[in-house]
């Protein structure tokens, strides 16, 4: 092997070292922007190879998409409602999004049937819940005010919801839609199940109480062993046939208390996880002081515990989130529903593919947040463990 | 702790054992007191809604029990794995139902492991473009719904020109909004006969293979496995298939009238679910994977490297093992999911055993029995998969002194 250059760049020509004029500069075509073109995709012939093949699928498809996109898209078309004219649609079928489709449709995709002149209303709440999204994740306010916030947000919601006070006409709920409906059957899905949750992974972990830990268990492997279809079948046909007669309890709540049944059991496990990760000198240390089993619990074991399991927490409930869709086999107006709804009228029958991006991008914009978060909160717990 | 501690008599001595007490201080009492205030409050609901059930089925005169499955179902079945006609009981279609789901869990999984793992170790690749590109697949695929991204892929396969204008990639192969259709073989006996032999020969391979093992562990050599491996599972069932008189007969689609003749059709239901199924799943696989490589450390490369050890031996024999480990738990859950997520079929039109069991209790209107069906057919179908990875698992784990 070859000695390297630097080395003996510092030997002299009389054959004494001399000093080098300050350190020299690494080859140009190991830094800078070249140097990592090379590290990191002209590395070897196959890796060349491979970024080609790549780049060239990349360009083609992203041309394909912006002409049909952008370039070849029908943004506008004559006419409303029933008297619209989408030849100009049909025209360029295949080629050629049809934008058209949102700009007439997205009120009715993003609010259902709520009455027009008050849709200002829906789209409040989906401000508030946006505001309590991100006033929940932000640490500063994780203290005891948090459950007032969230009541108080709760209360607002349900006022402008259903109006019929402050001098807001009252809108039935049959006519409820659209992305307020998947806010609320997540949102108050997952604040019901956390605390049911939180009993029955307690519940699991009681080997003094062999009948309540058997109770847990079977409820949690019966909903996990199931899909959540089965359960919204159970609740739209089912349910009505548990209830003495003439007692009536809506079709979307009904489906809400099967998401929160459904929900709960998978965030026991989460939360027993937590439980499970606990050191068992926490358990005994609290028990030494002599805390009764709730102060123990409340004090010293879930503060700890649930810190453990924020990130897979996350991860639930954007698994949640994105299950709530599944109302719409139960006939319930999410904004999944709306979206497929509004392609039904002739006119715009065959345009499914832009009626469901648009709500790909609203569903991509809270989980990828939510994910995010959950991403930088893993951070910045297992700080202590980086090096 | 040191010896003498041991020798210790005040470590020898049992806790005292506390007389009973009738108090709510004994933990005794409380927890039968608990115990028996849970399961009566519990025992009461369900009891409740028993009964409310019970006087409702009397109110609205609703049969009960499963006689039903014996009656003529009535109901078309568009894709059966056996012979299935409306004039068949209801269970047999509830039958055709089970098989449909099994049908698409299975080729999911396949499809999904390959594709997650492929991902998940682009992912990793030293290639920046290729990592990034797959870190934005998982991104995108894993925050849409799946029933979004099964209605998007219908909707995309129902937007396909109509048979007369199918699209035509390769050969006979065609694309329309009645699904794919492409040329297959006439079944006959050999093919069976070549299939079996297949099977026989995997199966005498994987006892070769135990054999060679055990040679290796007495002796140190390793005999050569390959050709065997070759000749029993290319040799053996071509052989059985020549002797059987070698048919080939292909069976392409032909377009008459307004549809195709013969061929083997995917239909675009099963093509939108299976399509939607194997990508949203494959994003969540290829987490796990690269969770797994990235748990087994570097050293263990090195170390395997300065063993001699070629690349491929070092990933089969050192590397996967381990990452098998880790991978695998989760791996279950995901199995799991597709199986459940199968359930989606019923949005797309696929039947699905939901679908199946969901027009049975609208024309029966025996919904507990239909949603029973439902539940028993998953719990068995979870429980199963559950018990085989648990048994699989506990083979790769580590085996510790």
């Amino acid at each position: 092997m070859t000695p390297p250059p630097a080395q003996s760049a510092t030997i002299g020509a009389t054959g004494m070292p001399v000093r080098a004029e300050g350190p020299r500069r690494p080859p140009a075509l190991s830094v800078g922007p070249v140097g990592w073109l090379r590290a990191n995709l002209f590395s070897s012939w196959l890796n060349t190879a491979v970024t080609m093949v790549l780049v060239y699928l990349v360009v083609s498809w992203a041309l394909g998409l912006i002409s049909w996109g952008v370039l070849n898209a029908v943004w506008d078309v004559p006419g409303t409602g029933p008297r619209v004219d989408t030849s100009a649609c049909r025209a360029v079928r295949g080629e050629g999004a049809c934008w058209a489709l949102i700009g007439e449709k997205y009120r009715f995709i993003l609010f259902g049937l709520y009455p027009f002149d008050e849709q200002w209303r829906p789209a409040l709440v989906v401000a508030i819940f946006v505001a309590l999204y991100i006033v929940s994740a932000m640490r500063r306010f994780w203290n005891r005010w948090l459950g007032l916030i969230w009541l108080v947000a709760l209360t607002a919601i349900g006022v402008l919801m259903w109006g019929g006070v402050f001098g807001l006409p009252f809108v039935d709920q049959e006519r409820w839609g659209g992305l307020p409906i998947t806010l609320i059957l997540s949102t108050f899905g997952i604040a019901f199940a956390f605390p049911l949750s939180i009993l029955v992974a307690l519940g699991r972990r009681q080997t003094a109480m062999p009948a309540v830990k058997a109770l847990c268990v079977v409820y949690i492997e019966l909903i996990r062993g199931v899909p959540l279809i089965s359960l919204l079948f159970m609740a739209s046909v089912m349910f009505p046939l548990f209830l003495p007669e003439g007692m009536n309890i809506d079709k979307l709540l009904r489906a809400q208390v099967a998401i929160i049944l459904f929900a709960a059991a998978y965030l026991a496990e989460v939360v027993r996880g937590g439980l499970q990760a606990l050191p068992k000198g926490q358990y005994e240390a609290a028990e030494a002081l002599g805390l009764s089993y709730w102060q123990e619990t409340g004090l010293i074991i879930l503060p700890q515990a649930l810190r453990l399991v924020i990130p897979p927490l996350v991860n639930t409930f954007i698994g949640m989130f994105k299950d709530t869709s599944l109302v719409l086999i139960i006939g319930i107006f999410d904004l999944l529903n709306t979206a497929k709804t509004s392609i039904i009228e002739p006119a715009w029958q065959g345009f499914g593919v832009e009626a469901y991006l648009f709500v790909s991008a609203i569903y991509f914009v809270f989980c990828f947040a939510m994910s995010k978060y959950s991403q930088d909160l893993e951070t910045e717990f297992n700080r202590h463990r980086r090096r | 702790m040191p010896q003498d501690a041991i020798a210790d008599p005040r470590y020898a001595r049992a806790a005292p054992r506390r007389a009973f007490r009738l108090s709510w201080r004994d933990p005794t009492v409380r927890s039968v007191v608990w115990q028996i205030v849970i399961i009566g409050l519990v025992g009461f609901v369900v009891w409740w809604l028993v009964a409310n059930t019970m006087r409702n089925l009397e109110v609205r005169r609703i049969a009960t029990g499963f006689g039903f499955l014996d009656r003529e179902a009535g109901l078309p079945i568009a894709e059966a794995l056996i012979p299935y006609t409306p004039a068949d009981t209801y269970a047999r279609a509830l039958l055709v139902g089970i098989l449909n789901t099994l049908r698409v869990s299975l080729i999911g999984i396949v499809l999904a492991t390959i594709l997650g793992t492929l991902i998940g170790i682009a992912r990793l690749s030293q290639n920046w473009l290729l990592a990034k590109l797959a870190a934005v697949y998982v991104e995108l695929l894993r925050d849409l719904p799946l029933l979004l991204q099964l209605l998007f892929w219908y909707a995309l396969m129902q937007g396909l020109p109509g048979p007369r204008q199918a699209l035509n990639p390769v050969g006979s192969v065609y694309l329309s909004n009645r699904g794919i259709k492409f040329p297959w073989l006439v079944w006959e006996p050999a093919h069976t006969a070549a299939l079996l032999a297949l099977l026989a020969g995997g199966a005498a391979l994987a006892l070769l293979a135990r054999r060679f093992k055990a040679l290796q562990m007495a002796t140190g050599v390793r005999p050569r496995l390959w050709p065997w491996a070759l000749a029993l599972l290319v040799g053996l069932p071509t052989a059985v298939w020549a002797v059987m008189g070698a048919p080939v007969a292909i069976d392409a689609p032909v377009l008459r009238g307004f549809n195709f003749q013969g061929g083997a059709t995917i239909t675009p239901e099963f093509t939108a679910l299976l399509l939607g199924l194997v990508l949203y799943t494959a994003a969540f696989i290829a987490e796990i994977v690269r969770a797994g490589i990235l748990a087994v450390h570097t050293g263990q490369w090195e170390a395997a490297g300065a063993l001699g050890l070629t690349r491929g031996q070092q990933l089969r024999l050192i590397i996967l093992p381990q990452a098998l480990r880790v991978i695998i738990p989760p791996m279950t859950s995901q199995y799991l999911n597709i199986t459940k997520n199968s359930s989606l079929a019923v949005a797309v039109g696929y039947q699905d055993i939901v679908s199946i069991a969901n027009t049975t209790l609208n024309q029966t209107g025996q919904a507990i029995e239909g949603i029973a069906i439902i539940m028993a057919v998953y719990l068995t179908i979870s429980l199963s998969i559950s018990l085989f990875m648990n048994w699989y698992n506990a083979r790769v784990a580590l085996k510790e002194r």
